[in-house]
Order: structure tokens, then sequence, then C-alpha cells
């Protein structure tokens, strides 16, 4: 043990490197509308415990966090708001929609609800279930970190121009 | 028929158009023209005092003429005593007085009619929106709205 430790050094990429170090340092904020909030809350608790993931340090302010979790019923009016919350969060950031309303309106087919966050914001991540268990929240997380580390160092996605469809964005890496 | 009821026909003879009683609940269906001054009457008369509005709301009977209908539910809360009633308005001429100057609690209700149904309140000091946002297009509430419109996205608004 005393060599390896000793006078030596590891070889990688800078983008591997820095994507290892994102991954597993993931600091979400949930933006709770409706049951899934509920979800994430078990998510959390030690049962599930999200910390094995390297999760856990849930922030309230978008302004120290670089994952939003979109946790339930978005409608019209609340549509700049949870763009305004995405925009003021730094960059590298990701989006997870938890849940059905946050990825299509789920039964909220009507006059009021958006149908997906992602006509106002990209995603990165979707959640089916109504509301999803604990275990689909944490898979997000894997998929996520498994999306992060293919990810290379990347220009801001600030722009969020032309987004509507949401098209362009979705599962891009 | 009750006694309320009677106190109103009394009062208003052919002003009111219809009553009916079922299970305890009294309902006066009205012409939209004293509209103001019977619930003006239902407030401040001895017998009646009619001191708290719980509810406005408008009904849409798409395929009816008049197509609408503004209903008042009225409670007294210290004669304990309760009345629906009813006004019909076409859609051409979509609007009827306010009572805000009869009960404060009318402002939000009248903005909701307005928001949900598109009916007007004349009189009314502050006729926007309260629930949907502004620069919705039409009244959600009404039969005829599409079940799959869908709207514009608001912007956020600019920073102070």
């Amino acid at each position: 043990m005393a060599s390896v430790t000793q006078n030596n050094f590891l070889t990688t990429k800078l983008n591997e490197l820095v994507a290892w170090g994102r991954k597993y340092s993931l600091w979400p904020m949930p933006y709770g509308t409706a049951c899934c909030a509920i979800e994430f809350m078990g998510a959390v608790d030690a049962v599930f415990d999200i910390s094995r993931f390297g999760a856990e340090l849930v922030r309230f302010s978008p302004r120290q966090s670089d994952l939003l979790l979109v946790l339930g019923t978005i409608n019209y009016k609340q549509a700049p708001v949870l763009k305004r919350i995405y925009e003021q969060m730094c960059e590298p950031k990701w989006v997870v929609a938890v849940g059905a309303c946050a990825t299509c309106g789920g039964f909220y087919d009507n006059y009021s609800v958006l149908q997906g966050i992602d006509e106002v914001i990209p995603v990165d991540v979707y959640v089916p279930g109504c509301p999803p268990r604990p275990e689909s929240i944490l898979l997000a997380i894997v998929k996520l970190q498994e999306k992060i580390s293919a990810e290379a160092i990347r220009p801001a996605k600030q722009s969020l121009t032309g987004l509507k469809s949401g098209g362009a964005l979705r599962g891009s890496p | 028929m009750g006694k309320i009821i009677d106190c109103f026909k009394n009062q208003f003879g052919e002003g009111v158009l219809s009553a009916h009683e079922n299970f305890g609940d009294e309902t006066l269906v009205v012409q939209k023209e004293i509209l103001l001054e019977l619930l003006q009457f239902a407030k401040e008369n001895e017998n009646l005092k009619f001191d708290l509005l719980m509810d406005i709301c408008g009904v849409d009977y798409l395929e009816q003429s008049p197509r609408f209908e503004v209903v008042y539910h009225l409670y007294s809360v210290s004669k304990k005593h309760r009345i629906r009633i009813k006004t019909k308005v076409s859609a051409e001429d979509c609007k009827v007085p306010s009572c805000v100057s009869l009960w404060k609690a009318a402002d939000w209700f009248e903005r909701e009619a307005y928001d949900m149904m598109g009916i007007h309140f004349e009189g009314h000091p502050n006729l926007k929106r309260v629930l949907l946002f502004e620069g919705f297009e039409g009244h959600p509430l009404r039969k005829d709205y599409p079940i799959n419109k869908r709207q514009k996205i608001p912007e956020p608004l600019e920073r102070p």
C-alpha cells in the first residue's frame, strides 16, 4: 500500500475526472408542488437514503444547488416562476422531472396545467409514476449520474430560446 | 311557501319571476333589473337581515336562452336562515350589477365569476382575473371552451 500512495500518479482525462467529481456531489433542490414531493421525502429518509448516491445535501435555494427536482403539477401560472428559478441556478445544472404531472401534465389535461415542464426548461431525466416510489427517484439519480459521467465539460445551456417543444434538448448528453 | 319567499314577493311582486322550496332550501329567480335593489332589501330588511354573502357563482346553460345564470347564496348570522337568489343573463348582454357596495365579500366572488365565465359585473372597483393569469385567452368554465385548448405560456415578470 505504501508503494501505491508514495510518489505515484494516475492518469485520466480531465473531463472524466470532473464528471466523476460532479456525479457524486449533486446538491438537489426540490421544487415540490404535489404528492411527488412526499415521495422525495421518503427517498431522503433513512430507509431509502439518497445519501448512498451522494445527493443528500438538499438545498432550498437555487443558487446553492445544481440539481432541480420538479416534484408535482406545474400550471401555466407557475411556469414563469419555475423558469426563473432554473435561470437562477449556476452551471453546471441538471433537471429531473418527477412524476406524471411534471413529465407530461399527467391526468391534468385541462386549461390550467402545463403539459410537461420541458415546455419551459430542459429536462435530463424523466421519472414515470403517479407518484413514483422512492426507488424510482433513486433510479433517476443513478441514471443522471450515468449521464453526467458521459458528459463533457460543456458550454453553458443558459439560453432557453427556441425551447417550446423541448425536443432538441430531450435526452441530449 | 316559506316566510322568506313571501317577504320578497310582497316587496317586489312581478320582479320575482319564480320561487321554489325544497328540503328547507328556498330559492328565488328574479329579474336582472331589480337585482341590486332586491339584494339591498335582503341585507337591510329587519326580518331578513342577510348580512353574510356566502357565494356568487355563474352557471352556463349553453343550449338555453338566456344562456347564463348568476347565483347568490345568502346567509343571516343573526336569523340563521338562508336564501338562494338566481338571475338570468344573456350571452349578448352578459353583465349584472356589482354588489360590492353591499358586501365586500362580493369582490373576489365577482372576479372569479368574471375570470371563469366571462360575466361582467358593472360597478366593480377592480374587475380583473383573480385565479388565472393576465393574458389568458377565453373563460375556461364556459361550456364552449375547447377542452384541449392550450394557452401561451406567460413569461417571467421583468425585474424591477
